[in-house]
């Protein structure tokens, strides 16, 4: 199992969950997040004068996957939330040791 | 008696019948005033820059007028919301772990000045108790016998409102006077210290104000300068700005200023606040007319000079800096209206066109040197309440049409406009706001140093990084965990 961590801009997480489900990747999590990386920040301009907003809104997704199906899941992430501009944003992977259905007990591959 | 009941129609049956209706009103009335003198006490003679009835009324006694007096419990009512519009107005300009202070800097004076206003403001306002064209008295302490038995007994000669209904309106004026001033104070004034702040300053400075220009005092038309503010002009848009910016000057900058400044955390409550105050400022200009059958220029003169206020700041921002913004929007047409404030029943419609402009422009100027100089008055106070209030001011008396500034009810002005036009009008308004600027700026200051001597001004750094929400109040807005 795999967990794909995903910081994207937040108009894209419609198309990115759309895009998971027609693969069969069931079930997100999404945060609000601001972070800021090669896009920097924006200037915002209130009666005159200039706001430097530093950290820009950006989601945050969380996806646990099967090993076989990570490379599916990165490319329709990575589709769906590509619009070519800097400040597409990023996608991580990481393991995960273990996963629990707290309804059932279930554990890993049946958990997910 | 009121011209409109001499005038050409009183063969009519109807008009016998309102003859004598209007008499019988009057003999009751006057038995009123007899038994219930002290209600008129707090009047006296040639109260209030305003004409009812009709320009050419000489000033004899009328009877209380329906109509003119739900003009002013109904004015009083819109007056008041904008208070709470005033908190939405600077709250959504704030950090959001300041809006809640933010917010009750305004909000909080409806119980404050309310009360204060009612047990004494009024009187030292417009009572004639201490005979000074400075200060009124305190023989109408607690609202001691205005307006008779009943509450209806006639302002003064020539005036056909209520005293209640007036003492009530010109008491929604006294609390968002200083609810204007927390503007340049925010998220980093004690609140212990804005209490007393707002308390001494409204006996102190506010009440003065208003008898100077108001209550037949010096500055007004009935005193020595002549000066005419249809309603608040210096009073309360000068008197505030000038107070913030002495304030902001002696309590200092925030600490996150300039250098680590945020956005406004919510622009729809600038929007809504500045909506609400739009709204209100129908009854803060409109029923300072006192009388409804005239009422329908001021009415119309505030909301054209907010329009021409909203138009042209956004078109300055549009070519300026490329895109009109939703809060330039909102603060020009509080602009246009700061500026139409004391003009508004003096003036025609293209002159409020011209008033609410031209106040839009000095508006932009003076906000983008604040930005320049880096002066920490937060939410503009000064910049739209002082440089918005000077502009109207000194406009009044370049566009003051001369048969809106009866003799009857303005006698000096009109005798200064007779003798050397707008021009001697102009320089009667310099005056007073000139005047006013010394000793807002003054009071202010004293003010301030004494209350210093007592108590910290100012919250601690840590204090305000922690947000005064919390500090001061030991709430917060916003907590995503109570969802």
């Amino acid at each position: 199992m795999k967990m794909i961590t995903a910081l994207v801009r937040p108009t894209k997480v419609d198309a990115i969950k759309r895009a998971l489900v027609e693969i069969d990747v069931i079930g997100m999590t999404v945060n609000d997040a601001r972070g800021f990386g090669r896009q920097k920040g924006q200037v915002e301009r209130y009666r005159g004068t200039e706001y430097t907003v530093e950290f820009l809104p950006k989601a945050k997704l969380m996806v646990v996957v099967p090993d076989d199906k990570v490379e599916a899941a990165i490319t329709a992430i990575g589709d769906a939330a590509r619009t070519g501009e800097i400040g597409d944003g990023k996608i991580f992977v990481s393991p995960v040791e273990m996963a629990i259905r707290i309804r059932t007990g279930d554990r890993d591959g049946t958990a997910l | 008696m009121p011209p409109r009941f001499r005038s050409g129609n009183e063969a009519s049956a109807l008009a016998t019948f309102d003859h004598l209706r209007v008499n019988l009103l009057a003999g009751v009335q006057q038995q009123h005033l007899r038994r219930y003198g002290m209600g008129l006490m707090a009047a006296g003679a040639g109260l209030l820059p305003l004409m009812a009835g009709s320009a050419h009324a000489a000033l004899t006694k009328v009877p209380t007028d329906g109509a003119d007096t739900l003009l002013m419990l109904f004015g009083s009512a819109m007056v008041l919301l904008m208070t709470p519009g005033l908190a939405f107005f600077y709250g959504g300009y704030t950090r959001s772990k300041n809006v809640l202070n933010t917010m009750m800097m305004s909000f909080f004076l409806m119980g404050l000045i309310g009360v204060l206003w009612v047990v004494i403001g009024y009187s030292l306002a417009f009572g004639t108790g201490f005979k000074s064209p400075f200060i009124g008295g305190l023989e109408a302490m607690w609202l001691n016998g205005v307006g008779g038995e009943l509450g209806d007994a006639p302002l003064a000669d020539g005036f056909a409102i209520s005293s209640s209904s007036f003492a009530l309106f010109q008491g929604m004026f006294a609390i968002i006077t200083p609810a204007l001033i927390s503007g340049a104070l925010v998220e980093r004034i004690t609140f212990k210290a804005w209490f007393w702040f707002c308390l001494i300053w409204s006996l102190l400075i506010y009440s003065p104000m208003a008898k100077m220009v108001w209550g037949g005092g010096f500055l007004g038309p009935f005193g020595t300068v002549g000066a005419i503010d249809f309603a608040g002009g210096t009073v309360v848009h000068i008197a505030s700005g000038v107070a913030a910016l002495v304030a902001a000057a002696i309590i200092g900058p925030r600490t996150t200023w300039p250098n680590n400044k945020r956005p406004p955390h919510n622009v729809p409550f600038i929007l809504l606040g500045a909506g609400l105050l739009w709204f209100g400022w129908f009854g803060f200009n409109g029923a300072s007319m006192f009388a409804s059958k005239t009422a329908g220029y001021p009415f119309l003169t505030t909301t054209t000079a907010a329009s021409a206020g909203m138009l042209t700041w956004c078109l300055i921002e549009w070519f300026k800096d490329g895109k009109p913004t939703a809060v330039g929007a909102a603060t020009g047409a509080v602009a246009g209206l700061v500026g139409i404030t004391p003009a508004a029943g003096f003036v025609y419609m293209g002159a409020s066109l011209v008033i609410g402009a031209l106040t839009a422009v000095a508006c932009t100027i003076a906000v983008r040197v604040k930005a320049a100089i880096q002066f920490d008055d937060s939410l503009d106070t000064f910049m739209l309440h002082g440089v918005g209030g000077t502009v109207g001011a000194l406009l009044t008396g370049i566009f003051a049409v001369k048969a809106l500034v009866p003799a009857d009810y303005f006698p000096l002005s009109a005798k200064i406009m007779e003798e050397g036009g707008n021009a001697g009008l102009f320089m009667a308004q310099l005056k007073a706001v000139l005047i006013t600027y010394g000793f807002v700026a003054l009071g202010t200051a004293l003010i301030l140093w004494v209350l210093g001597l007592f108590m910290k001004l100012r919250v601690s750094a840590e204090d305000e990084d922690r947000g005064l929400d919390f500090v001061a109040h030991g709430e917060e807005a916003y907590d995503p965990m109570t969802n």
